[in-house]
């Protein structure tokens, strides 16, 4: 997956988990949870879709790596090289 | 509708045992990630804790007198928008006790303004207390205890830890002396927006969660006490119930966490540093509670959606607990809970220890109920006179009472203590493919916290079932 295919696809989650989230004024180096309300519970939910849709097994450890969009590219980058 | 246990096959990809808040979630939950799931419950009913009954006209409701306004988010997102749409604001929470009398909001803005204004605590004091609780998270430093904290905040004023404690002691059984971030965390969750209860009732509520469970597939049996879970070299293999053994890939037991260790799992299964810390759990309180019918003709004033009593001088977790406590909540409800259904109840709840009740043989059980059921009576004359004579049914439930209905140790209303979360979810790295669900560590507990509890643990299940594949 390229990585903007890869941004899609979590802006694509994230709007499946709270449809009123503004993506205009979204900075990908900015954490998510500060800008569009996001909690704990709705990180775990973008886990489990990732799991669910790409077979992916996130660690908890590296939940971290989800904090902002642009960690989340990175991250997701080499495990969906062949997505 | 529920099916006979006879009904249900040999083999599924999970069983879930019980159907407490915690058990319906992580059933519903793992069927909409595809998974052909068995949800088993000892009761006659659905809901677990969160239940309800009838009599008389009556419906009286047993642990609904508030959640926090995260219920909404996570209804929503776990369940549907129609039981999201259900959820509607207490707005008025009233306290009574020899140190002070208010009617509040329960929220952020009412409680600063009050703090301020009526026990003339500083504004950056109780910025600072709210920016301190709203930063706590569970995997912090748990050393300080919450009577420390208030110490830090308002020291000597106990009128002020009255009130920051005593609903979240009614609302989870912690004490001043359980980990100050589970104080924090719930607190925090409540203070978001206010209080919030689920408009129809709990049976309403489990109603509409039992057709989305039938909807995304789920076997659901009722009257299935499971009597063991089936452990074969470290695996779960299923479970056994009324004799017969069903098999699964997982098992997410809902049933209280010692009671999952040390009644239905063979205990070789656990490594010997396993147990010691699962020797160690505590659990939380038991309740009394006196469920009271106003006659039909009659009805109750404006007076307060829950409130919070008490006769003593000053907050004490001990007596709070007390055989004859002193201190009591009373739920009112209006025929507003249920529209359609013009009746007015009272619920009265007290924190109750399950060892005070259960020595007591059948009569002398029978007197002690009556006794708590005049004891509350003439509590509740001060809000609601001749209340005797004006109720058409009165009922008293107790320690045993709960014990009886959902199995739990000492009748456990609200889980362990902090030490329980550790346990529950660390299982499944013991034994491969059993789960535990259900109220832990005070955070993880009451409706919102069963409930997330049960997401989390579903995608742990969810992980385990792929990595086998
Ligand atoms: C008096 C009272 C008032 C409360 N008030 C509130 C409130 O106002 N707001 C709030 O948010 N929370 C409240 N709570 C707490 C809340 O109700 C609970 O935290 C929550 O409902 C617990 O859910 P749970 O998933 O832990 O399961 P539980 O509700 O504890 O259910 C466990 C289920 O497992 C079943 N089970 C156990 N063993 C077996 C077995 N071997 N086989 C089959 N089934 C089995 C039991 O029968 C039961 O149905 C209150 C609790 C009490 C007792």
């Amino acid at each position: 997956m390229t990585r903007d295919a890869i941004r899609d696809l979590i802006l694509e989650i994230i709007e499946d988990i709270d449809e009123d989230a503004d993506f205009d004024t979204l900075q990908a180096d900015k954490p998510l949870r500060d800008q569009l309300d996001l909690d704990s519970m709705d990180f775990l939910d973008i886990v489990m879709e990732l799991r669910k849709r790409h077979k992916l097994q996130i660690p908890e450890e590296d939940y971290p790596e989800l904090a902002t969009l642009d960690s989340c590219v990175n991250y997701l980058e080499p495990l969906l090289a062949d997505a | 509708m529920p099916v006979s246990f006879s009904q249900a096959d040999d083999k599924y990809d999970v069983i879930v045992i019980g159907s407490g808040l915690g058990g319906l979630t992580s059933a519903n939950r793992l069927a909409y990630c595809g998974y052909r799931v068995l949800l088993l419950e000892y009761h006659s009913q659905l809901g677990g804790l969160a239940t309800w009954f009838k009599r008389n006209g009556h419906i009286f409701d047993v642990s609904l007198h508030g959640f926090p306004y995260g219920m909404v988010k996570t209804c929503k997102k776990y369940w549907n928008k129609e039981i999201m749409n259900s959820i509607v604001q207490l707005k008025d929470i009233v306290f009574d006790n020899p140190q002070f009398h208010l009617k509040t909001t329960f929220d952020r803005i009412d409680f600063t303004q009050k703090l301020n204004k009526q026990f003339k605590i500083p504004q950056s004091t109780i910025d600072a207390f709210f920016t301190r609780v709203a930063g706590m998270n569970f995997y912090d430093d748990q050393s300080m205890t919450t009577r420390e904290l208030f110490e830090e905040f308002f020291p000597g004023r106990s009128d002020v830890h009255r009130l920051l404690m005593e609903p979240i002691s009614y609302a989870n059984g912690s004490t001043l002396d359980d980990p100050a971030i589970t104080y924090g965390i719930v607190f925090s969750n409540f203070m978001n927006k206010g209080v919030f209860t689920f408009e129809g009732g709990t049976d309403k509520l489990i109603g509409m969660m039992t057709t989305e469970l039938e909807n995304n597939g789920v076997t659901i049996c009722t009257n299935a006490k499971v009597e063991r879970i089936v452990v074969d070299k470290g695996v779960v293999r299923g479970i056994e119930c009324q004799g017969r053994m069903i098999e699964a890939g997982a098992v997410v037991s809902n049933s209280g966490i010692t009671n999952t260790i040390h009644n239905l799992t063979d205990q070789d299964a656990f490594s010997s540093e396993f147990m010691e810390k699962a020797n160690k759990i505590r659990v939380n309180n038991s309740s009394c509670q006196v469920y009271m019918g106003v006659k039909k003709e009659d009805t109750i004033d404006d007076i307060g959606d829950l409130l919070f009593t008490s006769t003593v001088a000053e907050f004490d977790s001990t007596e709070l607990r007390d055989f004859k406590t002193g201190s009591k909540t009373f739920s009112v409800y209006y025929p507003k809970t249920r529209p359609g259904h013009d009746r007015y109840t009272i619920v009265a709840s007290m924190n109750s220890n399950y060892s005070d009740w259960e020595k007591f043989t059948e009569e002398e059980y029978k007197k002690e109920k009556e006794d708590l059921i005049q004891r509350t009576l003439i509590d509740l004359d001060r809000y609601f006179p001749n209340a005797r004579e004006r109720m058409d049914w009165i009922e008293a439930a107790t320690p045993r009472t709960f014990n009886r209905y959902t199995l739990h140790t000492q009748g456990t209303s609200f889980g362990t203590k902090f030490e329980g979360l550790d346990v529950s979810r660390s299982i499944f790295k013991e034994v491969n493919g059993l789960f535990h669900v259900g109220s832990v560590g005070i955070i993880m507990s009451g409706w919102l916290g069963a409930i997330n509890y049960g997401v989390i643990v579903s995608n742990d299940v969810d992980a385990y079932m792929r990595s086998k594949d």
